[in-house]
């Protein structure tokens, strides 16, 4: 995970730009369920945007919703800043993949991709030109003749891609479109979507419960859960900012240290964990006084073992190593903290130091060194 | 199967058991086969001597050929319709949910339960209540009504099995309702369709208590005709009639798998 690249540019402004997407307080209910509580999202022209969360959260239906498949309970969607709460999907111009590719079995690959020219009243040449250019961009010259069964998974979702693309679509939607794929070939389609994505500027909503694909893949992540957006940030922010509970034990790993607040000024609030004193936002404890008990969490990465040689004098916590996990790069350490927190932290260390160096057992000494450290009111489960 | 099978005791009773009831099935058609050939006038087995006469007369008889001409008709006619309307009932209850939905598809559906003659003899009643003759638009409607519920099944089904994402992703590609219907979800329900119409077909053919209620003298089918003769003689035409029969539909299935694959109009292909 740390070795990821941010193969991101920076999100396009989105003061100056005039959204692409826009939902304004969008519901949709199923009966009694509400699958989307009044989702509001702006998606900047050329932007990526993930929406990202466990099974069931609604992802599928606010992209179902923004495609036009269903009808909107309550909220208002625009494209392009033209109201479609009420246009019929056909007339929305927009372009979709679905995971299991649905391409139309019984045409060819060419006639699947000229289908969207086809009911454009596009002339025939012109079609030939842009089925055989939709075909070099997903690296498919030649396949035109072939049916979507004699295709393999990565080279029909390709086909899927470029009939979705071929129409110039306004926005592209995606809905887990890689998650049939194995992992290498997913690695590799990522890429190339992303390059896909950046050379047309088109505008993309890329829906996944992968959080990796999600942080590689998007200039911007919506978090949801249980039908609600719970934060809308870059993939950095909502790594390192996460805004409640729910996105930072969802997003990458975390452990909980129980900690308690000493003081609040403006911004920053201060958390003692034991004999550790550490900063952390405000924001995310408004409303809690001094001695309240709170949650701090701690990515694996930012918690080391403090040396018997080095920085011995800083403050830390003693703690046992539970197990040793060895991962290939690094090594994941479980250290049982004892009253300061609830599970065995994870700490993550290079291979090269680890195996000779600790076992199950042994008494370490940890300390949080980053400064994107979070608090949250602390949670009975 | 790689498995070595040890031919236990068991093992053979059961290949015997098997075999018994192969025999059962086919008994009946192995029958009348020899029957067919007897070359006396009576429906007599085994025969004790043979020839192809009763052929003949099976192929030359006039209400034979007449019957076979008005079968193909009403067949042709009822199946066709009973697809048309059936399938537009299928495409109506797969997509829409509406009030009496359900009321709607067990009225669809009824035939299946109510006895064929109870179907003739109801429209015997109001044809002559309503001084309709008993022509073939008669007929046809009863073959209609017959064999509705299965073109509705079967369409209805291949409607299930359609991803409906197709449909979906055709609308996002443009296509009006009007053209994914003729574009996606129609030529992807042939295989549905003409296992339906196929079906209807083989059940209008044979059909035979509720044509009997139902045709006269000159509408009468098949079945109706060869009812009517066992009634006067008792000699081997009939029997040489079934081996015909068997013949063709031999022929025509294997004409069928030949050309579209069996499995793939019987929908009974996994995929
Ligand atoms: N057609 C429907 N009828 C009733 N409930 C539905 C329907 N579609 C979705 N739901 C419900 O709405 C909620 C959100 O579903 P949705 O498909 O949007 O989830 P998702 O985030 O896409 O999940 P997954 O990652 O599993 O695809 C779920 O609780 C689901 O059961
Ligand atoms: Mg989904």
């Amino acid at each position: 995970m740390l070795t990821r690249t941010d193969i991101a540019t920076p999100a396009p402004s989105l003061s100056t730009a005039k959204p692409v997407v826009q939902l304004d307080g969008v519901t949709k209910r199923f009966g009694d369920a509400i699958a989307l509580h009044e989702a509001w999202l702006k998606i900047a022209p050329g932007e990526c945007m993930t929406l990202l969360g466990p099974s069931g959260c609604g992802k599928t239906t606010l992209l179902n919703l923004i495609a036009g498949f269903l009808d909107a309970d309550g909220g208002e969607i625009f494209i392009d800043g033209a109201l479609v709460t009420e246009t019929p999907a056909h007339k929305r111009e927009i372009g979709i993949v679905f995971q299991n590719y649905a391409l139309f079995p019984h045409m060819t690959v060419a006639n699947n991709i000229a289908y969207g020219l086809k009911t454009r009243g596009v002339e025939a040449g012109e079609i030939k030109r842009r089925v055989d250019e939709a075909l070099a961009l997903v690296k498919l010259n030649g396949f035109g003749d072939r049916k979507p069964r004699q295709l393999s998974g990565g080279q029909q979702q390709r086909v899927a891609l470029a009939r979705a693309l071929v129409i110039r679509p306004k926005v592209l939607l995606l809905d887990e479109p890689f998650s049939a794929l194995d992992k290498n070939l997913r690695a590799s389609m990522q890429i190339e979507l992303k390059e896909i994505q950046q050379r047309l500027g088109v505008t993309t909503v890329f829906v996944t419960h992968d959080q990796g694909e999600a942080l590689s893949m998007s200039d911007r992540i919506a978090v949801m859960s249980a039908g609600r957006i719970r934060q809308i940030a870059a993939p950095q922010d909502i790594y390192c900012r996460p805004q409640d509970r729910f996105v930072a034990s969802f997003i990458g790993d975390a452990s909980v240290l129980s900690g308690k607040l000493l003081a609040v000024t403006d911004a920053v609030a201060q958390v003692a964990v034991g004999s550790l004193s550490v900063e952390v936002p405000a924001a995310s404890l408004a409303g809690l006084a001094a001695g309240a008990d709170v949650d701090l969490f701690v990515r694996p990465e930012h918690l080391v073992p403090v040396d018997g040689d080095g920085d011995a004098t800083a403050p830390s916590l003693a703690g046992t190593v539970r197990t040793q996990v060895f991962q290939g790069g690094h090594v994941d350490l479980y250290i049982d903290l004892g009253d300061h927190a609830a599970q065995p932290v994870l700490l993550r260390s290079s291979a090269a130091l680890a195996p000779s160096k600790w076992k199950a057992g042994d008494v370490v000494r940890v300390r949080p060194i980053s400064a994107d450290l979070v608090a949250f009111p602390k949670q009975d489960d | 199967m790689s498995f070595p099978m040890r031919k236990s005791p068991l093992a053979l009773a059961g290949i015997l058991l098997v075999a018994v009831i192969l025999g059962f099935v086919m008994l009946p058609a192995i029958v009348v086969t020899i029957t067919a050939f007897n070359d006396k006038a009576i429906l007599a087995f085994p025969p004790q001597s043979y020839s192809w006469r009763w052929f003949a007369r099976a192929l030359s008889y006039d209400d034979f050929r007449k019957g076979f001409w008005n079968g193909l008709i009403v067949t042709a006619w009822a199946s066709t319709i009973a697809l048309i309307v059936g399938s537009g009932f299928a495409l109506a209850l797969h997509r829409y949910t509406f009030s009496l939905k359900s009321t709607l598809e067990a009225l669809l559906l009824s035939p299946l339960v109510i006895p064929h003659f109870t179907i003739g003899l109801g429209l015997l009643i109001l044809s002559a209540q309503l001084t309709v003759g008993r022509g073939f638009p008669l007929v046809v409607l009863a073959h209609v009504i017959l064999v509705l519920p299965f073109v509705l099944r079967s369409v209805f089904i291949s409607l299930q099995n359609l991803d409906g994402r197709l449909e979906l992703a055709a609308s996002s590609l443009g296509a009006t309702p009007r053209r994914v219907l003729f574009t996606v979800t129609l030529p992807l329900l042939v295989p549905g369709l003409v296992s339906g119409w196929l079906f209807a077909a083989i059940l209008s053919f044979n059909e035979f208590t509720a044509t009997l209620f139902v045709s006269n003298q000159t509408t009468q089918t098949l079945p109706v005709a060869m009812y009517n003769y066992v009634r006067e003689y008792a000699d081997p035409t009939l029997a040489a009639l079934s081996v015909i029969y068997i013949v063709v539909t031999a022929l025509l299935l294997t004409l069928a798998n030949l050309f579209f694959g069996l499995g793939k109009i019987l929908n009974v292909d996994a995929h």
